[in-house]
């Protein structure tokens, strides 16, 4: 696995709003993820949000004034890994075009030449494709649209997935349709929003995976918060949390959220001395 | 009702989502299937959409061009402004023709400018052709999809629909149900003075109009009648017959998925001395309405558009609530685009966020227009013009001062932990009130953590 490399890989984690508040596991994951991989992580401080809510309600001006702060908080990183999809899309799609100085401007262009989402950053700067699970039995894997379309990555979090020792990847069907977030969609049309999750919801667990994994936040609020409405015993999890990388040795992570659906609650409240396959998942 | 209203009840109708998730996805496997078949289906893309840029840059000559060769072959041309100038003027060609009866093939151009109240006002009886728009006509309704008008219905609410019609029970067979409307049509054919059809495009080189249709009565009405009008929007012209090959074929497969549709009817003008059949009067009408603005518009990509419908299949929220709940002429994703540019941008102030923004309608589209590009454009003119409601913009605006506020920001997790305390149960939230109670109606909502990333980041900093 890790052979020791010339020089240590830096990276900075780019949280986002939802990873930073909703799901810090992800974060703190991702952390001890690249630190066991030898990457060396910092967390450049004055990060907010990427600014893609602002961008897809309409308001540009507002999204370019968030685009040139985080450009300038960022601008020293070697590598910037983001966990959503839709936020590495922002920051690699939308900055430059929405930066006018050209001084900034350029360097959101490195900045976006730099930036990487998490499986990504896994598979295509490091080169690591296997690890092991931190669930047991079978997971299956929905497809994020701005990941797929916007940043045209389907193969990396499948490779990861599918070398995943201790687990099994199964298909799962409509993987890339829509899970109905879409950020403030989900709000001003509920209706709609849900009608869709439904069918995706229907599609996890027809798959037969005691797991559903994504690589994105927006996703994973939509579908963990209609899976655990359902009292489905199925469970959405982010990439980083279904991973550990091999020489781990810290203790498996604690899911708090993810695992506490009520229709099974986890086994133990505190969790940290779980075993690594019954972290979250369902024990098949 | 508003938008969202009308998506409640699409969404509560149980034959609507029947008939719709069966034909969307048939659609797309056929769609999938196609340009799996063929590897130069990308390649094809391309340059479908070069061609149709390269139109749209000497658009004016392409017309002029058009126009020249129709004259020269006896056809007229008339070019309408607006809709109601395209309506005033098919009408007083069929009254000069002395017309009572129109037989029209399935065309969305005749939809946009309302033509069969016109017609029927004027008394003269317009009668669909298309099986989808009969049965679309028989019930006094609208077409709810760009290609499949009656993609809403059911076979058995179709049967039901005959039955009442003809007064005898009529099996839910689609096949039974195709030979009553033959029957019904053929009579229709040979009565009508005026065949009225669309264009899917016309060339510009040789005059030739051309229409797409898997059913032959294209053939039939632009055959049959002693009169012949094509209505056909300006930027359906395409310069020469090998850029028409390229754009049937890119058509076809994204439409329904083949090589070709079943009938490619061309057709050249009015009858001359010498052939054996074909109308004794072309008309040829040119539709703006609102099209030559874009040209120089922010929804100039949208002329693009070859209404092949492969948008509406694939997008999430029509395959959900239906053509209908849009209430405009074009509905799905590509629809909202061309509703603005009808209408203007404001008749799409709830229709511009219709839309997760998930790309799959760029995806799917054969020319590749960037619909969700140009959705949140629409949505930013509603935010600048002021027409987004109040209320939200004071919220979005909150939202965007904290973020620029990195010492605020992180006064946000604490706050909000003291306010979600009454809500959280178990580390999420069942039920909220205000403007996330429509979140909580379906789904859970996690509560922000008891200690954010941020707030574990120096001790995780030291873990190393």
């Amino acid at each position: 696995m890790s052979q020791a490399r010339p020089a240590p890989v830096r990276a900075s984690l780019m949280v986002t709003c939802l990873g930073d508040m909703l799901f810090p596991e992800v974060g703190v994951s991702i952390v001890r993820l690249l630190r066991g991989l030898g990457v060396s992580v910092d967390f450049p401080k004055g990060q907010t949000c990427c600014g893609l809510p602002l961008l897809n309600s309409g308001y540009r001006a507002e999204a370019a004034a968030v685009a040139r702060r985080t450009t300038l908080v960022f601008q020293d990183a070697a590598h910037v890994v983001v966990p959503s999809g839709s936020c590495a899309w922002m920051v690699k799609h939308e900055y430059p075009a929405l930066i006018a100085d050209p001084a900034l401007r350029a360097t959101a262009e490195g900045l976006a030449q730099r930036t990487y989402e998490l499986s990504q950053f896994l598979v295509g700067v490091l080169g690591e494709t296997r690890f092991r699970s931190a669930v047991s039995g079978r997971v299956t894997y929905h497809d994020s649209c701005h990941l797929l379309r916007g940043l045209g990555e389907a193969t990396s979090p499948r490779t990861i997935l599918r070398n995943l020792r201790g687990a099994e990847l199964v298909d799962l069907p409509g993987h890339d349709e829509c899970c109905g977030f879409g950020g403030s969609f989900a709000v001003r049309l509920p209706e709609v929003s849900s009608a869709i999750l439904d069918k995706k919801l229907a599609n996890v667990e027809a798959s037969g995976a005691g797991c559903v994994v994504a690589c994105d936040a927006g996703c994973l609020m939509q579908m963990a918060g209609g899976l655990r409405r359902r009292g489905s015993r199925a469970r959405a999890l982010h990439l980083a949390e279904v991973l550990q990388w091999e020489g781990a040795s810290t203790a498996p992570m604690k899911l708090e959220w993810a695992a506490a659906a009520p229709s099974k609650p986890p086994h133990s409240r505190e969790g940290d001395d779980r075993g690594a396959g019954e972290a979250g998942a369902r024990t098949r | 009702m508003t938008f969202r209203e009308r998506t409640a009840v699409a969404l509560g109708d149980a034959h609507l989502q029947e008939a719709l998730n069966i034909a969307t996805t048939r659609f797309i496997e056929l769609r999938r299937e196609a340009f799996a078949s063929f590897p130069g289906g990308e390649e094809l893309r391309d340059r479908a959409r070069a061609i149709k840029e390269a139109t749209l840059q000497r658009l004016d000559h392409y017309l002029e061009r058009l126009v020249d060769q129709v004259e020269r072959r006896g056809g007229r041309v008339h070019y309408a402004l607006t809709a109601d100038e395209a309506r005033d003027g098919i009408v007083e060609i069929c009254r000069r023709a002395g017309a009572r009866m129109a037989v029209k093939t399935k065309s969305m151009a005749t939809e946009e400018i309302e033509l069969n109240e016109a017609l029927s006002h004027a008394g003269i009886a317009p009668v669909e052709t298309d099986l989808g728009e009969y049965i679309i006509q028989l019930a006094h309704e609208k077409p709810s999809h760009i290609i499949a008008p009656a993609i809403h219905k059911t076979k058995g609410q179709v049967a039901e629909l005959f039955s009442r019609e003809l007064k005898r029970h009529v099996a839910a067979d689609p096949e039974v149900l195709t030979r009553i409307a033959r029957v019904e049509l053929r009579e229709k054919f040979l009565q009508a003075d005026v065949g009225i059809t669309g264009a899917n495009f016309a060339v510009a080189d040789t005059g030739t109009v051309v229409l797409v249709t898997n059913e032959g009565n294209g053939r039939m009405v632009t055959s049959l009648p002693r009169v012949h009008i094509a209505v056909m929007g300006v930027e359906k012209v395409v310069p020469s017959m090998s850029d028409l090959v390229v754009l049937l074929a890119i058509l076809a497969k994204s439409a329904t998925g083949q090589k070709l549709s079943v009938y490619t009817t061309l057709v050249q003008g009015p009858r001359r001395p010498g052939e054996l059949e074909g109308p004794e009067e072309f008309h040829l009408v040119l539709l703006d309405n609102g099209r030559i603005r874009q040209l120089a518009g922010p929804l100039r990509e949208a002329l693009y558009c070859l209404r092949c419908g492969a948008c509406l299949n694939v997008c999430p929220v029509y395959r959900q609530i239906g053509g209908h709940a849009y209430r405009s002429t074009y509905p799905g994703p590509i629809g909202i685009l061309l509703t603005a540019m009808l209408d203007g941008p404001r008749a799409v102030g709830e229709l511009a966020h219709a839309s997760s923004l998930c790309g799959a309608c760029a995806e799917a589209c054969p020319v590749r227009i960037d619909i969700p590009r140009m959705l949140i454009e629409l949505r930013q003119g509603g935010v600048e013009h002021k027409t987004a409601p109040w209320a939200e913009r004071v919220v979005f605006r909150a939202f965007a001062g904290l973020l620029a506020r990195p010492a605020l920001y992180r006064l946000a997790a604490p706050l909000a932990r003291v306010l979600q305390r009454p809500f959280v149960r178990e580390g999420a939230i069942r039920r909220l009130p205000l403007f996330l109670r429509d979140w909580t109606k379906t789904r859970d909502l996690p509560a922000v953590a008891g200690r954010t990333f941020s707030e574990r980041w120096p001790e995780l900093e030291r873990e190393r």
